[in-house]
């Protein structure tokens, strides 16, 4: 059979083409040149080739110190809000109730802080948290407790913990709750003939069940966390000193605040890939279990 | 092991203040024989889900009591009941081997390891499980998967009994016969009372040696499958068992007579003492009405077809309004669509408001 020649479709392509060069392939190439250079205002740079590059993974340079550090500092934030958002909102979905008016009423209540603007939530809590005027601060210092996020590291820290758990604990209770809601009841009548105990059901049943949806959970939370940057920045501006300083706000500072382009790009180039890898990697792991579950059905 | 009673047993959805004829289960009273197998046979809705959900304890019955040997388990939970179940669907514990799926109830229960060993490796080999016990359950089929369920039901040998939900509506029917026999063969070698839910009434009647059949809530008849052929209690049961069903047909009955249109059909027994008022029919199984040539004597009916079910042929006829069914003879043909019924008179039954009446000899 011949192939019709026919050039038209291109004109349905390139529309796309053009639309993706100039929101991704441009930008992102220019960030690629400034990432190879130098520049000291006015508009003149200078080659710098991997010089950047070498600089941000070498500790004892400003620029790999700081990188490093509040790459560390990332890290560490996103296990915390992992270790805690995860078994949380596990615990949560399963203390919702299944069936009745009260399950809407869950829901909306855990959706609300998930419709509030970033800003805002750190508007909220840096203003909650003020030890003059801030209820939780005001009252934390009242009872005894030498509380304040301005001046002390790791009441910084605890204030951006809590509050990065308060806004993102429902995403996980409400994925959880969807596979929960999944399970079939049968499952639950025989795990009751079988006479399993609470903790035996949900280990044989309810933990098996959601792990699809806890992978997605753990993805977008880990995704999310490590390019928080908006909340902190509202609370404590990464401070006090450097102590809540995240890869974003360091790369902002560097970027904005120092206006060092070459730096900024080349830091962001990395930053990106960090990100596509763990991407990658979750994505991969995600899709095997995938077909793995379709291999055992289309055994079935 | 034991002997289960029902005592005024009731349940109705909707609460104990619905008024009865909502109830989901009607109340009743009976007794289940330790060591036997029984079906629970009837449509679908007729509640007999229902009854078993509440001996297994996964419903709280609004009314009445179970005992166990004598002792009320009422109030008890699923859990402290010694009572297995298995469902319509298999149930399969995704992370766990074959043999850890079949070892669960009895570590649940906190029996000793070499006890379990013992029991899995027992029933792995009385259900062909055996070189499945150490792989992951999910990737197996649907049958190994529902013969799993079974061997997670039967892996207790303390269960005062084992339920089925219709255990086997996922399986191929090839595969069905192979189960059904499989579970038979459990039952005898077990010593287990089994009862086994079904719609279906060859499934019931071929592993079962008393099937109770429900019909709107209500237990209408328990007893041997001859039972329920030879004697309906209900004219549900006469046509609920049986292919065809059992022929119900209005009549006036008197004596040792009954009278369908005039006609006179003679009766074996005496009917003297039927309630005023009540709705009286006669019931008699395609197997015992004859079609042949029409004669003087004979109550006329018109064929409609002959279905031919190769070692039997059975005619659809038709008297006024009533639809029958009837046994044609080797060589029966008729010229004129017309045929006489011939009756076998001791197989004839009388229902009064389709309850059967016991005529006196």
């Amino acid at each position: 059979m011949d192939k019709t020649v026919n050039q038209k479709a291109w004109f349905l392509v390139l529309p796309v083409f053009l639309v993706v060069a100039f929101s991704a392939v441009l930008p992102l190439m220019t960030v690629v040149n400034y990432s190879m250079q130098d520049t000291f205002g006015n508009n003149q740079f200078f080659w710098n080739g991997v010089g950047w590059f070498k600089e941000l993974l070498d500790p004892s340079t400003d620029l790999g110190g700081r990188f490093l550090a509040s790459l560390g500092r990332n890290l560490f934030f996103s296990l915390v809000i992992l270790a805690i958002e995860v078994p949380l909102g596990i615990v949560v979905a399963l203390s919702m109730p299944r069936q009745g008016w009260t399950v809407a009423a869950c829901l909306v209540i855990l959706a609300l802080p998930l419709l509030i603007p970033w800003n805002v939530v750190g508007t909220i809590w840096q203003i909650f948290g003020r030890p003059d005027i801030g209820l939780l601060g005001y009252v934390l210092n009242h009872i005894g407790l030498d509380y304040n996020y301005v001046s002390n590291d790791i009441d910084a820290w605890v204030t951006v913990i809590v509050m990065d758990v308060w806004h993102w604990t429902s995403l996980v209770a409400l994925l959880c709750y969807a596979g929960l809601k999944s399970i079939p009841e049968a499952y639950y009548q025989a795990a009751q003939i079988d006479g399993a105990s609470r903790w035996a059901v949900f280990k044989a049943i309810q933990l098996p069940k959601m792990n699809r949806v806890l992978l997605i959970a753990v993805l977008l939370r880990f995704m999310d966390s490590f390019m928080i940057y908006t909340e902190p920045f509202v609370v404590t501006g990464g401070g006090p000193g450097n102590s809540t300083t995240f890869v974003s706000i360091e790369l902002v500072k560097i970027a904005l605040g120092q206006f060092d382009l070459g730096k900024a790009a080349a830091l962001s180039l990395v930053y990106n890939l960090i990100i596509l890898i763990v991407c990658w990697i979750f994505y991969t792991v995600m899709t095997n279990a995938g077909t793995e579950r379709k291999h055992q059905e289309g055994a079935a | 092991m034991a002997r289960i009673d029902l005592v005024d047993l009731a349940h109705s959805y909707g609460g104990n203040d619905a008024p009865q004829e909502t109830f989901a289960l009607k109340p009743v009273t009976m007794t289940w024989r330790q060591g036997g197998a029984y079906a629970l046979l009837g449509p679908s809705g007729c509640g007999k889900t229902t009854l078993l959900n509440v001996i297994s304890g996964i419903i709280t019955p609004s009314r009445g009591k179970i005992l166990f040997d004598g002792a009320d388990i009422t109030p008890l939970s699923t859990q402290k009941r010694n009572i297995a179940q298995v469902f319509q669907f298999p149930v399969i514990y995704d992370t766990m081997t074959v043999g850890q799926n079949l070892a669960f109830p009895l570590k649940n229960r906190g029996v000793p390891k070499t006890e379990i060993d013992k029991r899995v490796a027992e029933i792995g080999r009385l259900l062909d499980l055996e070189p499945y016990l150490n792989r992951k359950a999910t990737r197996l089929t649907a049958d190994a998967k529902q013969k799993i369920s079974l061997g997670r039901g039967l892996v207790r040998s303390d269960v005062a009994a084992v339920l089925f939900d219709e255990p086997l509506t996922v399986i191929d029917p090839e595969l069905k016969w192979q189960l059904r026999s499989k579970l038979k063969a459990l039952h005898r070698e077990l010593d287990l009372t089994m009862i086994y839910v079904t719609h279906d009434q060859t499934e019931a009647l071929t592993f079962a040696d008393t099937v109770v059949v429900m019909h709107d809530g209500r237990v209408v008849q328990s007893g041997t499958p001859a039972e329920l052929f030879d004697k309906p209690a209900h004219t549900f049961v006469g046509y609920f068992i049986g292919s065809p069903g059992m022929n119900i047909l209005p009549a006036e009955v008197r004596g040792r007579e009954a009278r369908i249109d005039g006609h006179v059909i003679a009766l074996n027994r005496a009917y003297d003492k039927l309630p005023a008022g009540a709705k009286i029919e006669i019931g008699v199984r395609p197997e015992f009405v004859e079609v042949v040539a029409p004669a003087p004597g004979l109550l006329t009916a018109k064929i409609e077809r002959i279905d031919d079910l190769g070692r039997i042929r059975f005619a659809r006829v038709r008297v006024g309004d009533a639809k029958l069914a009837a046994r044609a003879p080797n060589g029966f043909t008729s010229s004129d669509g017309t045929a006489g019924l011939k009756f076998d008179p001791s197989h004839i039954h009388v229902y009064a408001d389709s309850l059967l009446v016991e005529g006196a000899a």
